[in-house]
């Protein structure tokens, strides 16, 4: 019988580690034994499923998802898109992204949030889709300003979008951080840097996409986002029973 | 020169922030903007078997408890069967075994309720014991901790389990076993999680 096997195990040479003295706060919540390697059984290679009945349509547009009538945020801009696919590059249908951001000023709406940039009162900053038969996706936002943080004295996160995808299975969850083409504050952030493979890192920067660009309305950036693989030959260990 | 395989590379992982709300639960942020925020009822109305709480707090290397913890939960029906294409058959109507909870922002005390699961199978030696895989994001938590929490009432399940069984070292088992206790007639299995530490809970690379 042949049936889709086990996902590829996950490179934690390219992901970043548990702990990194660097990100600061990395330091005690990083675990200090090594992690038990499992291989997949069927709580990991199952996962939740989401429907169009989970999500509303306008749920993806962050310009409109909070606004009053009338009225949109401040800011540039901006369509983000692109597709979910898989370590053997096949598109991931069907599954669930969400995404969250500070507001232009690099305020995010969030009681914990006490920087002096002003909270937007046009502006949620989040949105949530779901990807089509194609693995496909697309959010309509503002630009995210950058904004400082409290780790060395004089830090500055790179604009950045946080994305919180789902894939299939419980093995694929995956969250991370999509950063824009040409931002020079990058190089120098110790969260993108907790990330220690260069080509890992160009990974998540997304291209400004001219040709997806709006005229006279949107710029646009295209992210990819690729989720694990998955082994499917006929000499693949059997996952249930005995 | 060989020829080159096609694969792509996982995207890397970033720390989900401190602002993980807004994304994953605005309401706790501090604002409404969705008709449903997803993952607050993990069971559904019809689902079968116990019904139960599950709580605990994330401790962190310092002892102090992990006040912007996102935890989400996967688990399989009193039947145990995963509601998913290659779950093991069909679920309750409503019964989807996913949730995702927060932290108390003073605390750090987060719960849920939900069934107990059945065993599910194991990849080739027997079933495993009733479990309930857990998720765990944070600021600071570079890659998403994964776990699973068994249940101490279930002690010999737990005795045979494949996974619990490849943890070499038996004393590390337990901090995966949730205590069973009684509260006002309902049944609450508390599951402190230890990131660091002499009892750091186990961590799992799945
Ligand atoms: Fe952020």
């Amino acid at each position: 019988m042949t049936k889709p096997g086990e996902y590829y195990q996950r490179d934690r040479m390219w992901h970043p580690p548990a702990y990194d003295k660097d990100y600061k706060t990395s330091v005690t919540r990083s675990p200090q034994y090594s992690l038990i390697s499992l291989q997949n059984s069927v709580s990991e290679i199952t996962g939740p499923t989401f429907g169009h009945n989970d999500v509303d349509p306008l749920d993806n547009d962050l310009i409109k998802n909070y606004a009053q009538p009338g009225q949109s945020p401040i800011g540039e801009r901006i369509i983000v898109h692109g597709r979910v696919l898989d370590e053997n590059g096949r598109p991931v249908p069907n599954t669930l992204v969400e995404v969250w951001q500070a507001n232009a000023g690099g305020r995010y709406r969030h009681k914990k949030d006490t920087y002096l940039a002003p909270i937007d009162p046009n502006f949620g900053g989040c949105g949530r889709t779901i990807t089509d038969e194609n693995g496909y996706y697309f959010f309509r936002t503002v630009k995210p300003g950058a904004y400082p943080w409290r780790n060395w004295v004089n830090d500055w996160r790179p604009a950045h979008i946080h994305l919180s995808i789902f894939g299939h299975a419980f093995a694929q969850r995956l969250i991370t951080q999509m950063y824009f083409e040409g931002d020079p504050l990058i190089a120098s952030c110790p969260i993108v840097n907790t990330i220690r493979d260069k080509a890992a890192v160009g990974q998540l920067i997304a291209a400004l996409d001219k040709n997806a660009t709006i005229p006279l309305d949107s710029i646009a950036y295209k992210f990819d986002i690729v989720l694990r693989g998955r082994r499917s030959t006929m000499f693949e260990n059997r996952l249930e029973g005995n | 020169m060989t020829q080159s395989l096609d694969y792509l590379k996982e995207t890397a992982s970033q720390t989900a922030g401190p602002y993980v709300h807004i994304g994953l639960a605005p309401g706790a942020a501090g604002f409404d903007i969705y008709r449903q925020e997803l993952g607050w009822d993990i069971a559904g109305p019809n689902a079968r078997g116990e019904r139960i709480r599950v709580e605990g707090i994330v401790i962190d290397g310092t002892g102090s408890p992990v006040k912007d913890v996102l935890l989400e939960a996967w688990q399989a029906n009193a039947d145990g069967i995963y509601a998913h294409p290659e779950g093991g058959g069909e679920v309750e109507d409503g019964f989807r075994g996913w949730g995702r909870v927060i932290t108390d922002f003073a605390t750090g005390e987060w719960g849920f309720d939900t069934v107990k699961p059945g065993s599910t199978p194991g990849r080739n030696i027997g079933p495993q014991a009733p479990h309930i895989n857990l998720w765990i994001v944070a600021r600071g938590i570079n890659i998403g901790l994964n776990t699973r929490l068994y249940f101490e009432d279930e002690a010999e399940a737990n005795a045979a389990d494949p996974v619990l069984n490849l943890i070499e070292w038996e004393r590390r088992r337990a901090t995966l076993i949730a205590k069973r206790t009684e509260r006002d007639g309902q049944t609450v299995y508390r599951f402190d999680i230890r990131l660091q530490g002499e009892e750091e809970t186990v961590f799992f690379d799945i």
